[in-house]
């Protein structure tokens, strides 16, 4: 559905500009919280403010009700400049119940905005949420602006003419909730009452429900007196454009569809559930009609060498996994090494060595994703920069792997996954189409006779008469392709290995600089840590700092260039979401004495962090 | 055309020009011998033909098959096997393992490959033992079994392959034995034309490091029986026993003294219970003799089949979509 951004209709009572907010809605896992978090997204993305979010929530399926663990939160940013980050701290929380208040306001900067559903405070939850005396009346949140609103009675006044049980009329409060932030903040109900029409197709009463208790939120805001401004936040000036949001998945999704249409090849995804990675194996088997093919395998060995068969047999063979998995697949990537198949490998990393913090995020996968295989066994290793950005890395990803011949492994994560961000809809005719090339002249054919420029193998495909040969993970004899155990060649096919992948920096872009090609401080990052430290950097420059920022989606190979810009500055800072991965690359790679900023605590960074320690550093 | 060119083929064809490096004797050969012999006669173009395989002696089969050939890694066939298919179900797939191979390490991919019914054809080098890294027990090894691993001999119980095969619910599982070259050109037959997952367990001898494991099947006539569909099951160099059912269980009788044919268990491969199948594949020296031959044989949807028929019906029901359709699918918004 297309529609445009209109502008929502000015209301009564004093309205104050802002620029930018950050709300966190946090509530309990069965309290509706991510749906509400997506459903101001949207809005605020329709009448064109800019967005990020982060989506927060239990490894737990159903944490006890009330229980610090089963605490599900959602931040929004959004703004009418540019917005990178899902924000540093919430300017407003939005808790429904006393777990929820406890986890979050640790959070919170002093007088920011708390809204609580105190009909939540009983003191049973109280309990749970191990307070020992209410924190609504023992003054304990005095820093801060408290709103108390009893939302489920208020709730279930708006629905006492609803036909629908109690149960189900209390479940509509999430949406009453929004109704209120959505007077409070100044943006349209419609864009949520149209998706409530579509959610509830064919069950009139609930849709009803919903409606209701989110109009009745909006006429809380209006005439419950409880506040007494409400805020607007202009439009960002956007590119104009077609968008749509998305989330790193969901753009992963659409980028290995677009790829298998563009490369007018079919597309075979193979997985093991695992989160964050899951949403990707969802997201595909809905493409069944352009002819994707979604393999749900035994484990993460298994789904990467039914794409290395599936590569084999001339189709676009992607898998996709979180850390533990991309370690399982070690094997079979070591032999997508050896037979030279293009195979897309989707890692979406999450906190930890092992099972880890399954839902949190990290990107610590960076040396397993370049070494984590026998032997010299160089693949190529792309990271998107944002959410929408997983579009396009995978689209490069395809060409790379089928220009080359050569696995690729991408290395998303669970912010950049779950995260979204608005998306300006590129137009097919703009993308690279993929050019896939099947030998066709059987005289001469040998498997690993090489492209002289890419140094990439034919890839002939079996059913294609004339071209029967066999490939395996046993060294190959140049250009025959015979199994081989010649010292002189295990070298020289050790070497060719190596230079193909070299090679390929000729063909991807130099790294960029934002800020100045020279100075004092040079900001090194890589993945999804790009919208804060960008951010951060920015910021240091506008107060007169020499900060330049580089962005590697390219991680191998580097960038040509990339030792160059390295030297025009005094020092190198590499902020990771790990313990000093990419810095250790750098370092070996460059000789620079590359410093690190290293945040292991499952969350991205903030921007604040960052400017803090650009500040040490200069 | 491929028609034409598969009319006129021969055991020649099938030979790549690679030099085979079994140990001599080796029962591999025969195996290798009877794939190339039996393929010609199927009617399916040489390039249509993919060889999968793991890691071990027999895992270099591929090497020798004049057609596509796919050396994967250790256990692994089944899964690169089963990208290959799914992607392009004209092929006619097949994987050489061995019982280590298929059964230790790639157990769990032996497993859901004959579940999901996948159509493609394994065939299990079976010398109950490890050739490649010179002769550890392996998991088809017997209790006792002393090797270079178990000196004191295996405290392992075996697994048997056939009932691995028929517990994942095979629809086609068979047993054969590399010296018996008829029957086993019998069995690749019938496994080459079975659509859906056709598991054959093929007594191989190790010359090497399990020499004459399978003597005692070879040599006594009353050691093997060999089932043929439809008909009682009897054996002995006269044909004068038989395998009877009882409470359940089955019992092997002689013939005579008011015991007949008839009252002998009839095989039947396209029985829906394996129960029997299963009974039958259980069946070991010394109470029994070993049940060569094919145990099961079923007709039912296969995985490829069954993805294929979703695509089309996705295709059908949602229609062709263009790249800029598909990324405007969800909600979007325009910014003036
Ligand atoms: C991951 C891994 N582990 C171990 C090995 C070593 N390995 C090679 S073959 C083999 C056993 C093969 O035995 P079997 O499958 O019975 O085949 P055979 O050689 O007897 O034909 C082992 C353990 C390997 N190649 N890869
Ligand atoms: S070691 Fe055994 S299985 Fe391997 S080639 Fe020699 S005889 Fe055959």
């Amino acid at each position: 559905m297309e529609r445009s951004a209109e502008q929502p209709k000015t209301r009564s009572g004093p309205i104050e500009e802002v620029e930018q907010v950050v709300i966190r809605f946090a509530g309990d896992s069965g309290d509706g919280m991510q749906l509400t978090g997506s459903q101001f997204t949207h809005t605020s993305a329709v009448i064109g403010n800019d967005i990020s979010t982060l989506p927060d929530y239990p490894a737990e399926i159903r944490a006890p009700a009330g229980s610090l663990p089963g605490v599900s939160s959602f931040q929004i940013h959004f703004g009418s400049t540019d917005v990178q980050t899902p924000g540093d701290q919430p300017d407003v929380l939005v808790a429904m119940n006393p777990a929820a208040l406890k986890v979050h306001l640790p959070d919170l900067p002093r007088n920011a905005r708390v809204l609580v559903n105190t009909d939540a405070f009983t003191p049973q939850n109280l309990k749970k949420a191990l307070y020992e005396s209410n924190p609504l009346e023992d003054g304990s949140l005095a820093d801060f602006q408290v709103v108390k609103i009893p939302i489920t009675t208020l709730n279930a006044q708006a629905l006492k003419e609803s036909a629908l049980p109690k149960k189900q009329t209390d479940r509509c409060k999430n949406f009453w909730a929004l109704g209120l932030l959505y007077w409070l903040y100044d943006r349209p109900l419609e864009p949520t009452l149209d998706w409530i029409r579509g959610q509830f197709a064919g069950k009139a009463e609930l849709a009803e429900a919903n409606a209701t208790a989110l109009k009745a939120g909006f006429v809380y805001g209006e005439v419950g007196e409880v506040f007494t401004t409400h805020y607007k936040v202009r439009k960002a000036s956007i590119e104009p454009g077609l968008y749509r949001k998305v989330s790193g998945n969901e753009a992963l999704v659409l980028g290995c569809v677009a790829a298998s249409l563009l490369a007018d090849t079919p597309l075979l995804y193979a997985s093991y559930p695992i989160t964050p990675a899951s949403d990707v194996l969802h997201g595909l088997a809905r493409y069944k009609h352009l002819g994707v093919r979604t393999v749900q395998s035994e484990d993460e060995i298994a789904a990467m060498g039914i794409a290395l068969g599936a590569a084999f047999a001339g189709h676009l063979g992607v898998t996709g996994t979180s850390g533990p998995g991309l370690a399982l697949k070690g094997e079979m990537l070591g032999l997508a090494v050896m037979t030279e198949l293009p195979v897309v490998v989707l890692d979406i990393q999450r906190a930890g060595p092992s099972t880890g913090l399954p839902t949190k995020t990290e990107q610590s996968d960076l040396l397993l994703g370049l070494f984590g295989r026998s032997g010299d066994s160089p693949v190529v290793v792309l990271a998107p920069a944002t959410p929408a950005d997983c579009f396009a890395i995978v689209i490069e990803a395809f060409r790379i792997a089928v220009k080359y011949m050569v696995p690729v492994v991408v290395l998303s994560d669970g912010y950049l996954g779950n995260g979204a961000e608005p998306w300006k809809l590129p137009r097919a005719a703009d993308l690279p189409k993929i050019d896939v090339r099947h030998p066709n002249e059987p005289k001469g054919f040998m498997p690993y006779l090489r492209d002289p420029r890419t140094l990439a193998r034919p890839w002939a495909v079996p059913g294609t008469p004339g071209f029967e040969h066999r490939i395996g993970g046993i060294e190959k004899a140049d250009k025959s392709g015979n199994v081989n155990y010649d010292p002189a060649n295990h070298q020289r096919m050790t070497e060719l290995r190596l230079r193909k992948v070299e090679g390929i920096a000729g063909d991807i872009p130099e790294a960029a600089v934002e800020g100045p090609s020279q100075g004092d401080l040079l900001l090194l990052t890589w993945g999804s840590t790009y919208g804060a430290v960008s951010q951060a950097a920015k910021k240091a420059r506008a107060m007169g700092r020499s900060v330049g920022h580089v962005h590697l989606r390219y991680l191998n190979p580097f960038p040509k260039n990339l030792g160059d810009v390295l030297r025009g500055y005094e020092k190198v800072l590499v902020p990771e979401n790990n313990t000093g991965q990419l810095r250790f690359l750098i370092r070996s790679r460059y000789l620079i004495d590359a410093f690190g900023m290293n945040k292991v605590a499952g969350q991205p960074f903030k921007i604040r962090e960052v400017l803090a320690k650009i500040e040490e550093f200069i | 055309m491929s028609e034409e060119r598969s009319a006129a083929l021969s055991r020649k064809d099938f030979v790549s020009d690679q030099e085979v490096r079994w140990c001599p004797g080796c029962g591999d050969y025969s195996i290798l011998a009877q794939t190339q012999k039996v393929l010609p006669s199927i009617g399916i173009p040489r390039e249509k033909y993919v060889f999968v395989s793991g890691i071990g002696c027999s895992s270099r089969f591929p090497y020798y098959m004049n057609t596509y050939g796919f050396h994967t890694i250790h256990g692994r066939a089944p899964t690169v096997a089963t990208g290959i298919k799914t992607a392009n179900p004209d092929l006619s797939v097949w994987i050489a393992t061995g019982d280590g191979d298929g059964l230790s390490i790639g157990g769990n991919h032996l497993l859901h490959t004959i579940r999901r019914n996948l159509g493609v054809k394994i065939l299990l080098f079976n010398n109950r033992i490890y050739g490649l890294t010179k002769g550890q027990y392996s998991p088809t090894s017997g209790l006792g079994k002393r090797t270079r691993s178990s000196p004191m001999g295996s405290v392992d119980y075996p697994v048997h392959p056939c009932c691995f095969a028929l517990a994942a619910d095979g629809t086609f599982v068979a047993r054969t034995i590399d010296s018996d070259t008829k029957h086993l050109a019998m069995v690749l037959e019938r496994a080459a034309r079975h659509e859906g997952t056709a598991f054959v367990e093929i007594y191989q001898n190790c010359v090497i490091f399990n020499d004459g494991a399978f003597d005692s099947v070879e040599k006594g006539d009353d050691r093997a029986v060999h089932l043929v569909d439809g008909e009682p099951i009897v054996f002995g160099a006269n044909r004068e026993k038989g395998i009877r059912r009882k409470d359940g269980a089955l019992e092997v009788v002689t013939l005579g003294n008011g015991v007949g044919e008839e009252d002998l268990l009839v095989h039947r491969e396209d029985e829906p219970d394996p129960g029997i199948a299963f009974h039958l594949a259980r069946m070991d020296a010394p109470s029994f003799p070993v049940a060569l031959g094919v145990l099961r044989s079923v007709r039912r949807p296969t995985y490829e089949e069954m993805v294929e028929e979703q695509i089309r019906r996705a295709r059908e029901e949602k229609g062709p979509v263009d790249l800029d359709a598909l990324l405007r699918g969800g909600e979007c918004w325009e910014i003036k």
